[in-house]
């Protein structure tokens, strides 16, 4: 998981900056307070019976005032700050042509291009550029999170919202659903995938192009993907993830498995035992349909 | 047994509210301790992702409906009449009522987990999440209306509270003399009765979706998820002073009678007190701020949530004060209302955090969250619980507690709470999100949660020697006097325990420290020579 820490864009240095601040103010307030603590323990620790009380003061309304005013000045220059971050980070909601539309579902995430091109999982991006991307949810409410990169924003059902998304350099950066949203919020991670300009113009190129028409047991496979119903949720708007282009992602299900052989045929035959509490049904498969199915997808590139 | 069941004397029904607080004490800290055992290293699979979702759910609704709530509660009831001078509650058939209330309603909310669906959504449980499409089992219906039944029980004893403290004060104890326990009892007994029914609002709402098919949180056929996000936190954020208010009252009658001093700056207190209060109803949206909301309308209250800090800030230093030319006396009680004003200045300063917007864009539903509310609710709350109960455990029992023991108690607490706890500002720093039933195997993750979960198991064995504590002085604990601190308020006055009729004749108040003036007849408070602060 990347951290705030870290920050890749704009927007992230200036919120680790405003929390650096925060901490030193902080620091600094929560060392008053226990040096005051420490020096009245020590200072003014009674051994055995005191003999007499001491001297009995009811308070003293300068310093009342004193530790009144002195946090409301803390807070006020806090607040001018904030609202200066929040201004500068802010993206226009409610706003024209989003360069990109990301999507929570239950337990998953996908990025809709302009062009017609559709992310699972890895979301792309041209580094060195700042995206107004548009969050939508197509369930509960989700929360798109990269720390590295961008402020989270919630993913509201029919409530979109407008964020500005930036890599400062080309890089991987992992981030994840930051709103309880059922039983596999943990793995509801993704990757964002900042690509030199040139390079991610290919890729979305590439994203549109269907692959080759697959032959031999493939076909087969890709006879059993429409028989088996399997079609009718992963298809581009199903309630499934889209897997056109499957082949070329690293990892499965919201990161609860690398893409390997093993780990999708497991997705075929027991997607409960895949990922727990996923909404994909039983289907039964013989083992030449699994292996069949798993050829075809294999050809999906 | 039927004494008790029938029991409408204040001190018998604030015993019940403690010993019912006691035992959902115990079972959420089961439910957190088996979370930390699947967190204890990356990639557990000792729960099942949905057992892991009910665990945090009941955990939550647990310690703040059944837990915190009640016990202080429990502290009001028992100790409003005796610290004023009264016999008895105004409505002692209401507070009864209050008390069944609640503890059915704990009792229903566990029988969920016998139908085989305990609630899994979240303490707050967010709709659409909450709703029959996503939850489909009936367990957020056992939540909604168990907390309905809890929520008419808190308004009845809070209704209670506030006709006991406005009618039933001994003569001459105006409001500006009664103990600043009291006063925070009941300004949180207000505060009860104005947030909760935005939370009865929200439950009737939830179960009309869930069972007559209603649609108010449905943005499909024309409602509106964050309609509930907007009720529930109405609800929930003046929740957090009414579990914190009374503790900070605790925190007022202890630290004086210790340091030998009186409270510094009462009318302070008392007033930043009614701030809070006041203040607490415009934060809620600081839940919120990761929704697009709209920058000016984040702005106004991540003001008012920052303001939030100066009335806090202002009690962390008056209580410094108090301390500071005393004559400090560290008993258990004192030592964990001093560890109390650390603890919970940490939980104090992460909530300024968060009230700074951009930070809470990056760190809201991280573990840094888990810490803040931890710092404040046990570092806050509970710490003054402790020290509340070594406090006046003589005079509910009529023994003392053991001060060695005790000394375990305390330092078994602060190594085990702040090792479970500390730790979690750096998970969340570091990315990792909560209300997740594991986490991959990244760089520290697995560290830190192996010391958080240690430390938690610490927590358990303080907490652990303090019901040993209970229970041997309970059976051999040295007698206590009717005054054993050598205080100043009017409970201390009555035996210890107290009889059913704590006052033979009602005291006569003059000064806020009643029996102050009666120790020192030559320099009583009464007297005009150092004037009011």
């Amino acid at each position: 998981m990347g951290s705030l820490l870290s920050p890749h864009s704009a927007q992230t240095h200036l919120i680790a900056e405003v929390f650096s601040l925060v901490l030193v103010i902080a620091g600094a307030i929560f060392l008053v307070v226990a040096v005051g603590v420490a020096y009245s323990s020590v200072r003014y620790r009674s051994r055995g019976v005191a003999a007499t009380e001491p001297r009995q003061i009811l308070g003293s309304r300068n310093l009342e005032i004193l530790w009144t005013l002195a946090p409301l000045a803390i807070v006020t220059g806090l607040f001018v700050i904030t609202v200066r971050a929040m201004i500068l980070i802010d993206a226009p909601q409610q706003s024209a042509q989003p360069d990109l539309t990301i999507t929570g579902h239950q337990w998953w995430w996908d990025a809709r291009y302009p062009n017609g091109a559709v992310a699972t999982g890895d979301i792309h991006i041209p580094a060195e550029r700042r995206l107004l991307v548009r969050i939508e949810s197509s369930d509960v409410i989700h929360d798109f999170w990269a720390p590295e990169l961008a402020r989270k924003m919630d993913a509201v059902p029919g409530r979109p919202s407008y964020i500005w998304l930036e890599a400062d350099t080309p890089g991987t950066y992992s981030g994840a659903c930051s709103e309880f949203c059922g039983a596999q919020h943990a793995w509801m991670r993704f990757r964002v995938i900042a690509q030199p300009e040139a390079d991610f113009e290919a890729w979305l190129k590439r994203q549109t192009q269907s692959p080759p028409a697959p032959t031999g047991v493939a076909a087969e496979g890709a006879r059993l993907f429409q028989a088996k119903k399997c079609a009718d949720c992963h298809s581009s708007g199903g309630k499934g993830p889209d897997l056109a282009h499957l082949a070329t992602r690293a990892l499965l299900g919201g990161g609860i498995s690398p893409n390997t052989p093993e780990t999708l045929a497991l997705w075929l035959t027991n997607p409960q035992a895949a990922k727990p509490g996923n909404r994909m049904p039983d289907t039964p498969l013989s083992a030449s349909e699994r292996d069949a199915l798993l050829a075809y997808l294999e050809t999906l590139r | 047994m039927t004494a008790w069941l029938c029991a409408i004397d204040h001190k018998r029904v604030g015993i019940l509210y403690m010993l019912s607080a006691l035992l959902f004490f115990l079972a959420g800290g089961m439910e957190a301790m088996v979370m930390r055992a699947q967190l204890a290293a990356p990639n557990l699979k000792l729960i099942a992702p949905e057992v892991y979702n009910q665990m945090f759910t009941m955990h939550g609704t647990t310690m703040i409906f059944l837990v915190a709530m009640p016990v202080l509660t429990g502290f009001g009831v028992y100790l409003t009449p005796l610290m004023i001078g009264a016999n008895e509650m105004a409505l002692p058939r209401l507070g009864a009522l209050g008390f069944w209330l609640q503890l059915f309603g704990g009792v229903l909310l566990y029988i969920s987990f016998a139908s085989g669906s305990a609630p899994d959504a979240g303490w707050f449980s967010y709709a659409p999440l909450s709703e029959k499409p996503f939850s489909g089992g009936p367990g957020l219906d056992y939540w909604a209306l168990a907390l309905l039944l809890i929520t008419g029980g808190s308004i009845g004893s809070a209704i209670n509270l506030i006709v006991t403290i406005a009618t039933e004060r001994a003569p001459g104890m105006t409001m500006r003399l009664v103990p600043l326990f009291v006063w925070s009892t009941f300004i949180t007994s207000v505060m009860i009765v104005f947030a909760l029914p935005a939370l009865a609002a929200s439950l009737v709402m939830l179960l009309s979706d869930r069972l007559l098919h209603a649609r108010f949180f449905d943005a499909a056929q024309g409602g509106s998820p964050l309609l509930w996000q907007h009720y529930f936190w109405i609800f929930g954020h003046p929740e957090v002073y009414i579990v914190v208010l009374p503790a900070f009252g605790m925190i007022s009658e202890i630290i004086p009678v210790f340091s030998r001093k009186p409270i510094f700056g009462y009318s302070f207190m008392a007033t930043s007190t009614v701030a809070i209060a006041f203040l607490s109803y415009g934060v809620w949206v600081h839940h919120m701020f990761a929704v697009a909301l709209g920058r000016n309308f984040l702005a106004v209250f991540a003001a008012a949530s920052m303001l939030i800090a100066v009335p806090t800030g202002m009690k962390i230093f008056s209580w410094i004060a108090t301390m500071w030319g005393g004559a400090i006396r560290f008993t258990t009680a004192m030592l964990f209302a001093v560890a109390f004003l650390l603890e919970f200045t940490i939980g104090g300063l992460s909530g300024v955090a968060f009230a700074t917007v951009p930070v809470d864009w990056q760190l809201t539903d991280t573990y840094f969250v888990v810490a803040h509310i931890h710092y404040v609710v046990f570092g806050g709350t509970v710490f003054a619980l402790f020290a509340g109960a070594y406090y006046w455990f003589p005079k509910l029992s009529g023994r003392m507690l053991d001060e060695s023991l005790g000394r375990w108690n305390f330092w078994l607490v602060v190594i085990g709470f702040n090792a479970a706890f500390f730790v979690q500002h750096f998970l969340g720093l570091l990315g990792m999100r909560r209300r997740v039933y594991t986490y991959p195997d990244l760089p520290w993750l697995g560290a830190l949660n192996i010391i958080s979960t240690v430390g938690a198991a610490i927590l358990v064995f303080g907490i652990f020697i303090f019901l040993c504590n209970v229970g041997m002085s309970l059976l051999f604990g040295a007698k206590a006097a009717a005054d054993p601190w050598n205080a100043w308020t009017l409970e201390w006055a009555a035996a210890s325990p107290p009889r059913l009729e704590n006052f033979q004749e009602a005291p006569t108040v003059r000064s806020r420290r009643p029996l102050w003036d009666l120790k020192h007849p030559d320099a009583p408070d009464w007297l005009p020579v150092r004037g009011d602060a």
